[in-house]
């Protein structure tokens, strides 16, 4: 206990620091995913290629990504760019699957009766489709969310500082106060950022907590964190 | 694209089959810790989902748990199992780490697969004079099937990665070249040891694919391809 109170400095100082590297690559994969989950929905033959590619570099466990990218691409692997683009990588291949499953689930119905009051294709895609999609992209973004920040924390192994040094300096100095500080503020991080999407969710979207109870059961679906 | 020659060379050079730190050994190692730590976690996991799902109760406790395990660092819930078991005790403090790694989508593969079956059938299956346990055994185990062994298929990519980290702390396995590697700078080892990592899971991914796709009873699979069809249709006439 001593040590965290002695720490704070440096446990704030990391905390910023790890904020701010899974921050970009959560807004990144958002901005990216929806332009490509609109394709694989539109696009039926594309979809299979896309959720298929995406999957793939999910599976590639993260360390190996790590190595990986920077290898075939010609960029260091000891810079946090490099953590940021892998994680951001994660998130795309979440997130194109929940934007195109979103999409998948805006009744047919809606969407023609919002083309047949004149709403044009870039103009029903941003107040019709999007937002009756948005339950299930804030389901993904939630799960994206919450992996990418817990995830980030693997980027001490290729030299990228972040929460993840408490975990190494408290192994080789034996100190469990500092690996314990490390995981709780981790996970702090992690729910608050949570709690943030689930308001903002009620804000943009206030019709959807009377069918929370649909939403939720989405979420525990897409489970995988990988480490 | 010299890198990817050296680590080539690394990867088929003879020394790689010697001494404690042989490629095989690594692999075996890897392998051991994976499916060890997968079948604990399923003989917890499975029986715990399979009640949720089949009473109905305990789902939120179930939501829960997942939910809270994805904010959980593996790394660092690791290290601290180290730190606390002692440094002799690495092996079961990693054990310990992937076993609750792999729990909450083991749990989650078994209560959804259950949950997802259609009331109506579970019904029919009371009404032709079926007891709770052969309800469960022979309409809800081969229905949730799927689910599960998707769940298993999450669990074991999951721990797959898990234990290359695990190489920090000494255990061995695939992702000791690369762990160790990288302060010596050899990056022919390291990404040698990142291409051995990537083919694992790759590896995996795809046997437990054919295995969920093999885990789906017959009589369902005519009848979802009439579904999906349907449905590809409907949407094809939404946007045309």
């Amino acid at each position: 206990m001593t040590w965290v109170l002695d720490n704070l400095d440096l446990i704030l100082a990391l905390s910023v620091e790890h904020l701010r590297q899974s921050i970009i690559p959560i807004v990144l994969g958002l901005v990216l995913s929806l332009p490509l989950g609109w394709v694989a929905w539109r696009y039926q033959l594309v979809r299979g290629p896309i959720i298929v590619l995406t999957g793939l570099l999910y599976t590639i466990p993260s360390l190996a990504l790590l190595i990986l990218l920077p290898a075939s691409l010609g960029y260091s692997a000891t810079s946090p760019p490099n953590l940021i683009i892998a994680l951001t990588i994660y998130a795309v291949a979440i997130l194109v699957r929940s934007v195109a499953d979103g999409l998948d689930s805006v009744d047919p119905a809606v969407r023609q009766s919002a083309t047949a009051v004149g709403f044009g294709g870039a103009r029903r895609f941003w107040t019709v489709d999007i937002p009756l999609a948005g339950p299930v992209i804030l389901a993904g973004l939630r799960v994206t969310a919450v992996s990418t920040i817990s995830l980030a924390t693997v980027g001490i192994l290729i030299g990228v500082e972040n929460l993840g040094y408490l975990f190494t300096n408290g192994l080789q100095r034996r100190i469990i106060a500092e690996v314990f500080a490390g995981i709780l503020a981790v996970v702090l991080i992690a729910l608050v950022i949570d709690l943030l999407l689930v308001l903002l969710g009620r804000m943009m979207m206030p019709w959807t907590r009377a069918t929370a109870a649909t939403t939720t059961r989405r979420v525990i679906m897409p489970m995988r964190s990988a480490a | 694209m010299n890198l990817f020659t050296d680590a080539l060379a690394w990867l088929f050079s003879p020394e790689r089959l010697d001494g404690p730190y042989a490629l095989p050994i690594l692999l075996g190692q890897h392998l051991y810790y994976t499916i060890v730590s997968v079948l604990i976690a399923a003989a917890i996991a499975v029986p715990a989902g399979w009640i949720i799902g089949h009473t109905g109760r305990g789902r939120e406790i179930a939501v829960a748990i997942s939910g809270a395990a994805r904010a959980i660092p593996s790394f660092g819930l690791m290290i601290l199992l180290v730190l606390l078991l002692g440094v002799l005790r690495v092996p079961e403090a990693a054990i310990i780490t992937f076993v609750i790694l792999a729990i909450p989508s083991l749990l989650a593969g078994a209560y959804t697969g259950l949950e997802a079956i259609d009331r109506r059938t579970i019904d029919a299956a009371r009404a032709v004079g079926m007891t709770g346990w052969q309800v469960f055994w022979r309409v809800e185990l081969p229905l949730g099937l799927p689910l599960l062994v998707g769940g298993i298929r999450a669990a074991l990519l999951q721990v797959i990665a898990t234990v290359t980290i695990a190489a920090y702390v000494n255990l061995g396995g695939l992702g000791w070249p690369i762990i160790q590697g990288i302060p010596l700078q050899r990056f022919d080892q390291v990404l040698g040891g990142a291409i051995l990592v990537a083919l694992l899971a790759l590896i995996a991914d795809l046997l437990m694919a054919l295995a969920q796709h093999a885990a789906v009873p017959t009589g369902i699979r005519v009848q979802q391809t009439r579904r999906v069809g349907g449905r590809a249709r409907a949407t094809a006439s939404a946007t045309a």
